[in-house]
């Protein structure tokens, strides 16, 4: 079962929140769009809750930074929603440079029968009222309002790559490519560096951060992935500055298959912890590890996302498709990872089974009913039928951010322009 | 070498079993010049600074304002007489082309 939504600008990121009810897009113009799961209809319980636009608002405006000469883009790198406490919700998105918390409330009765105003807003004549009446609170069409609550600015020299809310829900981590900060949610005049890995010397840099997450449950544990695919686990405990990990997760590499692209293929473009926190997962170019945390050396599984182009990174290096940074994810369970790649296809991993399967994001399967076809592509040789060759695919259409649903199977998977809501079929 | 002998490469690339280093020498035939760390401080450092650099705030808004279409107030049809018969005022000047290309002053 599949909804798709067209987003005007290229989508950026996708997450859902907590309960899986709210699903929020944010896009290269700074917009974010907010889905809401409608409640299940209690007489035709077969069917699951279908996703409508809940709210949409512009997150973060163009800048230009004056000292550098430089425009800031408005695009959202990230949003993460705080779980609810009340009847609001919160999110923090962030773009390049400034971390913003959004409150989203429900509007649905509005005071009405005031003494010294007309109904659309305008003062009476104070000489004609003549009697007092209390005013009402009277039932109105839903409205959901987005208000800016916290702005948490001017702490990155770099591009903010990561946001991560610490499990103990009052604190968070922004990283850029070279600094990781520490937040109170509540203080925006000040944050802590707890990572920077800037050389003294900017000759001698060899590596940036390329992904952050704090640990599900252990509030003094995060993690943060480098471009030469390794993974640093920090201990905040230890000490006040992080440079010094307490775990360092780098698979070793054969020297004999060490080729120019090697390094390239090897940064991580996501780091993920698994729900139950035992496991993380990474992805860099052509394949998604599983990590047990208990072990440094090596990963523990690994998937080949897109083997075959292994053969094209020549090209896939000329057309700059070699840096693209493609997110993953896990299933409310823990049994099956998720991960996009090229022609809209996203691959699923099932970690019991060990079967994996590439589906596709595309229009000319949107009979909302339809079960979706599983695909194939054909590195070399003889193609079979229904296969699709390596040299057909299509490099620009590309799935980089997908979601899972935390406790249902239903996944959210964005190509360029749209929003795909896929549903598990119910018997 | 690869650069004398293109064809050299191609014979190479049959002998080679690791599909990584015969892309690697495809790239090395095409770009003769490229260095020998991907990775260097260069490369990470060109990566650090994303975005697009201009001249000045000025230059940012004209290319803003071109980019929204809004249309740069005209000079009059005359200002093809202005210099040399008599003294211009900043009307008659023809507007600044805006620079999409940051001067090359830009650090």
């Amino acid at each position: 079962k599949a909804l798709i939504f067209f987003i005007s600008d290229i989508i950026s990121t996708v997450e859902f929140n907590h309960s899986g009810e709210l699903l929020a897009t944010g896009d290269k113009g700074g917009r974010v769009v907010i889905f809401q799961q409608e409640q299940e209809n209690k007489i035709q319980s077969h069917s699951r809750g279908e996703y409508n636009v809940y709210s949409t608002f512009q997150s973060h405006e163009p800048e230009f930074d004056y000292l550098k000469s430089l425009e800031i883009e408005e695009k959202i790198n990230k949003i993460r929603w705080l779980p609810q406490k009340n009847a609001a919700q919160f999110l923090l998105s962030t773009n390049d440079k400034t971390i913003k918390l959004w409150k989203i409330s429900e509007r649905d009765k509005r005071p009405e029968g005031y003494n010294l105003k007309e109904e659309d807003g305008r003062y009476r004549d104070p000489t004609t009222v003549t009697t007092l009446r209390v005013p009402v609170f009277r039932p109105m069409d839903l409205m959901v309002e987005a208000s800016p609550r916290r702005i948490f600015a001017n702490a990155h020299t770099y591009h903010i790559n990561s946001i991560s809310i610490n499990s103990d829900y009052e604190t968070y981590l922004s990283a850029d490519d070279l600094r990781i900060n520490l937040w109170h949610l509540e203080i925006t005049d000040r944050s802590f560096n707890i990572v920077d890995i800037k050389p003294a010397n900017m000759e001698e840099l060899t590596e940036v951060i390329t992904a952050a997450e704090f640990h599900p449950n252990s509030c003094n544990t995060f993690v943060y992935s480098s471009s030469k695919g390794t993974i640093r686990l920090c201990d905040m405990r230890a000490s006040a500055l992080c440079d010094r990990h307490s775990k360092l997760f780098e698979e070793p590499e054969d020297p004999s298959n060490r080729s120019f692209f090697s390094e390239i293929i090897s940064s991580i473009s996501d780091v993920k912890f698994s729900h139950s926190g035992r496991y993380m997962m990474t992805r860099d170019y052509l394949s998604v590890k599983i990590w047990d945390l208990n072990m440094e050396n090596r990963p523990v599984e690994t998937y080949q996302v897109h083997e075959y182009l292994r053969s094209k990174l020549c090209s896939l290096y000329e057309n700059d498709c070699i840096f693209d940074k493609f997110e993953c994810c896990w299933n409310g369970s823990d049994s099956v990872v998720m991960t996009g790649s090229y022609n809209n296809f996203f691959r699923m991993f099932d970690r019991n089974t060990k079967r994996d399967i590439t589906l596709e994001a595309s229009r000319e399967n949107n009979k909302p009913r339809t079960v979706l076809k599983p695909r194939k592509v054909c590195a070399s040789g003889k193609r079979k039928k229904d296969e699709i060759s390596v040299d057909s695919l299509d490099f620009n259409k590309k799935i980089l951010h997908t979601a899972w649903h935390p406790k249902e199977n239903i996944i959210a998977v964005a190509t360029t322009n749209n929003l795909y809501i896929f549903q598990d079929k119910v018997n | 070498l690869f650069n004398q002998f293109p064809n050299l490469a191609s014979e190479m690339e049959d002998k080679v079993t690791s599909p990584e280093k015969a892309e690697e020498a495809k790239l090395k035939a095409r770009y003769p010049h490229l260095g020998q760390k991907p990775g260097g401080s260069d490369f990470l450092r060109k990566r650090l600074q994303k975005g697009q650099k201009y001249f000045d705030s000025g230059d940012y808004n004209m290319a803003k304002a071109k980019m929204k279409n809004k249309q740069l107030p005209t000079a009059t049809p005359d200002k093809t007489e202005v210099t040399g018969d008599h003294i211009p005022t900043p009307q008659d000047l023809p507007q600044r082309k805006p620079s999409l290309v940051a001067s090359k002053l830009a650090g």
